[in-house]
């Protein structure tokens, strides 16, 4: 008996947790357009979530590319088709690497990053002091940041994908010696606009997911050293399970 | 000639925090022009006052006015425009760690103005002149130290003119010099800037030389109020206890617990 009320205690709060984020989630919906009135502070925030994780973005996107040409060739050269070494590599990036692995890193670096930061300032009584400057933290502190997430996270996608191509193209045609020509003109003719539109719609939306999840974890942390600490940890374990839970079902949407 | 009448009026008010009660039936009159110290032990709810007074929590019974606005029906928008007549000090600072010694003083002008950047300029340094510290306009607030932090929230907090300016704590952990300043601070501005300066605190001798008002609270209650001069008078024990200083009497020395032989001698379970 006690373990099935456990389970039940967990789901109720596992729906109050769902019903906390999604009333977070409409307030800050509501201080979207007025914050785009103070555009300085999102392509701040966009520096911050996008140009500071660029680094790890490209050097991840490098390496993927290059084991998906290893693994790709291996596997095509069996079949006799290592020229598709391009579209299969393209497609895979497009949709599915490049946005869920760009959303896996993301998370780490730019949703720590919030969360840690909007929980420091909880605890170091900062957005208190801005409530009692009559400043409603969520426009000033919250939505720039949330913004600057949502519109950081395609973009990186994208730049994860490019490099993951050349990566791709660098271990398929230069080292294994796959025909340049038809490498790039079967990724041409193979990828369609779809193709693009799901790695796109996909990146955004994880984009959208991670955002909100480290800046309402950051924004509720409990003020003390390890409360922050577990806001940061939720942020990362939360984001992961959310990003491949929801690729699975846009992957099954698009089909 | 009629006393004027109270700047902060708190009436039956009632409080409590999951379930366990923090204020019942409290009453508390605020005069304006004046420095009102709010002194008791350590967990007796003076910040959850202060609280209560500023719109951060809502009381859950009584009344409390502050510069003629009720409380209890103030909405969001009226919340905001009474907090842009108070400033407050928080026990920490509270300053912005990503600004500049600068940028946090001018934050409240350039989010509720639309002043030309000469003219913050000039505020700006003005303010932090007030509180000494127009030399450190360009640091960072991890450069200051606990009592400059303090002082450039000061100046942040009457940088958009307030009627009523609240410090929490103003001297946690200030050397003495620091302290020294901070007094100085609460007297000067409060006459030169007609303010109403509310200070809780539990530095009995610190506190008692500049305020001209004092209201001891302990569980939930005033249990004194009147001039430094006459708390110093006071007979009743518990003022006698904390102007004092005493370790034990009626706030007692021990959290309360189970009977120390019993609990010694007891063969406790796990041992």
């Amino acid at each position: 008996m006690s373990v099935i009320k456990e389970l039940w205690g967990n789901f109720i709060d596992a729906l109050e947790g769902l019903g906390a984020i999604s009333r977070f989630f409409v307030r800050m919906l509501v201080a979207t357009p007025g914050a785009f009135l103070r555009f300085d502070l999102i392509v701040q925030q966009i520096f911050n979530s996008g140009a500071l994780s660029l680094v790890i973005i490209m050097l991840a996107g490098l390496f993927v590319g290059m084991v998906l040409g290893l693994q790709g060739f291996t596997l095509l050269q069996r079949f006799g088709s290592e020229e598709s070494l391009g579209i299969a590599a393209a497609i895979g990036l497009l949709k599915e690497l490049g946005p869920v692995i760009t959303a896996l890193l993301f998370a780490g670096r730019a949703g720590t990053a919030l969360a840690s930061e909007l929980g420091l300032m909880r605890a170091t009584d900062q957005l208190s002091a801005m409530e009692m400057m009559a400043v409603d933290p969520i426009k000033r502190v919250v939505v720039p940041r949330f913004l600057g997430g949502v519109i950081a996270m395609p973009l990186l996608a994208g730049i994860f994908s490019m490099i993951g191509l050349y990566g791709a193209q660098l271990i398929g045609v230069q080292i294994m010696g796959v025909d340049a020509g038809s490498f790039w003109s079967q990724m041409r003719a193979g990828v369609s606009f779809t193709d693009i539109n799901e790695g796109l719609v996909k990146s955004l939306i994880f984009g959208i997911a991670c955002s909100l999840i480290a800046v309402y974890e950051g924004y509720y942390a409990v003020p003390t050293a390890a409360g922050v600490g577990r806001a940061t940890t939720r942020t990362v374990v939360t984001s992961a399970v959310v990003i491949l839970f929801f690729d699975y079902l846009l992957t099954a949407a698009f089909l | 000639m009629n006393p004027p009448s109270p700047i902060i009026d708190i009436r039956g008010l009632g409080y409590s925090v999951s379930g366990r009660p923090i204020f019942a039936n409290f009453d508390m009159q605020i005069l304006p022009g004046r420095v009102t110290a709010i002194m008791g032990p350590s967990g007796t709810g003076k910040t959850t006052l202060l609280r209560l007074i500023t719109g951060q929590v809502r009381a859950l019974s009584g009344s409390i006015e502050v510069a003629g606005e009720d409380m209890r029906t103030l909405k969001r928008d009226g919340l905001y425009a009474l907090r842009r007549r108070m400033g407050m000090l928080f026990q920490n600072g509270a300053l912005l760690t990503d600004l500049s010694v600068f940028e946090n003083v001018a934050f409240p002008l350039r989010e509720h103005t639309n002043l030309p950047e000469r003219l913050i300029r000039q505020l700006v340094l003005i303010k932090l002149q007030a509180v000494g510290l127009r030399g450190a306009a360009d640091l960072m607030p991890a450069e200051l130290s606990g009592g400059m932090s303090r002082r450039v929230a000061l100046a942040r907090a009457i940088v958009m003119d307030p009627e009523i300016l609240i410090y929490d704590e103003p001297f946690v952990g200030l050397d003495p010099i620091s302290m020294g300043v901070i007094l100085r601070l609460i007297r000067r501005l409060n006459d030169t800037l007609g303010l109403t300066t509310i200070v809780v605190s539990h530095d009995v001798l610190e506190i008692s030389s500049v305020a001209d008002q004092v209201f001891l609270l302990s569980g939930g209650k005033v249990v004194a109020s009147g001039t430094p001069q006459e708390m110093r008078e006071n007979p009743t024990e518990i003022v006698r206890q904390f102007v004092g200083g005493l370790a034990d009497g009626p706030v007692p020395f021990h959290y309360p617990a189970k009977d120390y032989y019993g609990e010694l001698m007891a063969r406790g379970e796990g041992l």
